[in-house]
């Protein structure tokens, strides 16, 4: 189960670093700030109209989560040295992501 | 500027100590003394009796690891000048059972390191034609860096993984079953798996690096595990999704 756990962590390190500081970088700072000018609402509404954007977001989401349940977990391990409760923490840690994933994908996919 | 300098020097002898204790040497500050040299001068001028281990004095051996002011480090290649005006506390490597004085038993790791197969292994017994293995430059770069590793036990003290849980395989042994893998004569990445693979194993590490930032040859066991932690992962993958034939 590890590698798999790993390799989703892995993945949504690498994604959330790359996409994340751009996404708070335009809409955190450039659009409120004036930087850019921001497109208007039908715009964006259209870009997200697009399955493929929803799709690359949830993708974004997912592996976003499981990469905190992955940390978090080792957090709790060692940090706090809770290895004794892995049971719970991991339940707890990777149920969280399941979770989020699922209100992530009810979000973009079925409630559109 | 003084041109003296105190060690405070971590004591046990365990035959008339419960507890280790701390005892401070006033030595010579020179220019050119590593930390080894002051326990040199210790030794053979005010007292004796100190225990710890060192030989080459050239950062090959290993044996002269020791924790200087908190941190890992070879006191033959650590400076008494670069801590004026002192005091330096000298104490033995952290995670390992203290035998004497300075002196570690580091026998965990000596059982840890013929596990994962430190040796080439050939799938075929027969010696190859020419008598020997040729080899390009850029595939003796794919591993030199994890041959250059010395066994001085600094990555061990400096991991709190390990700290936390001696199961652990640990760095250095890691990456020294990485330098075999990545060999173009090696043939047995497959027999290193089992154990390299287990969750004592890469899957132990968090990735807080420490071991890289301490090593003194620059062998970074933490790449060397991140490296095999996704080799790990796509062979769990291939497992998973190809039928048995294809794998």
């Amino acid at each position: 189960m590890e590698p798999f756990l790993w390799l989703l962590f892995s993945a949504g390190g690498v994604l959330s670093a790359l996409l994340i500081p751009a996404l708070l970088l335009l809409f955190g700072l450039a659009f409120p700030l004036g930087w850019v000018s921001p497109p208007d609402h039908a715009h964006l509404s259209a870009v997200l109209g697009q399955p493929v954007t929803r799709v690359v977001l949830l993708g974004l989401c997912v592996l976003a989560l499981f990469h905190w349940a992955h940390r978090f977990r080792y957090t709790l391990y060692d940090g706090l040295q809770l290895k004794h409760l892995g049971r719970p923490i991991n339940l707890f840690c990777y149920g969280a992501a399941l979770a989020g994933s699922a209100v992530a994908s009810y979000l973009l996919l079925a409630a559109w | 500027m003084t041109d003296r300098i105190t060690l405070r020097v971590t004591r046990y002898r365990p035959e008339s100590e419960t507890e280790p204790t701390a005892q401070e040497y006033e030595i010579p500050l020179r220019k050119e003394w590593a930390i080894l040299d002051g326990l040199n001068h210790i030794k053979d001028h005010l007292d004796g009796t100190l225990s710890y281990r060192w030989s080459c004095r050239m950062g090959v051996c290993g044996s002269c690891g020791m924790t200087v002011n908190g941190e890992p480090k070879l006191t033959c290649a650590t400076f008494l000048e670069d801590y004026a005006p002192g005091p330096i506390r000298v104490e033995p490597l952290s995670n390992f059972p203290v035998v004497r004085d300075l002196v570690v038993d580091i026998g965990d790791f000596m059982r840890k390191l013929p596990q994962i197969k430190p040796w080439l292994i050939r799938s075929e017994q027969e010696p190859p034609a020419e008598n020997e293995y040729p080899q390009l430059p850029a595939e003796r770069e794919e591993y030199e860096r994890f041959s250059m590793c010395i066994n001085c036990m600094l990555c061990y003290a400096a991991c709190p993984v390990y700290g936390l849980d001696q199961e652990f395989l640990g760095p250095a042994a890691i990456a020294l079953a990485q330098r075999y893998n990545l060999d173009s004569r090696d043939q047995g990445a497959s027999e290193r798996m089992d154990v390299l693979s287990a969750a004592e194993g890469i899957w132990a590490c968090t990735f807080v690096g420490e071991c890289s930032a301490v090593c003194p040859k620059d062998v970074d066991p933490a790449g060397a595990i991140q490296r095999y932690k996704f080799t790990a992962a796509m062979e769990s993958l291939k497992t998973l999704l190809l039928p048995r034939g294809a794998r």
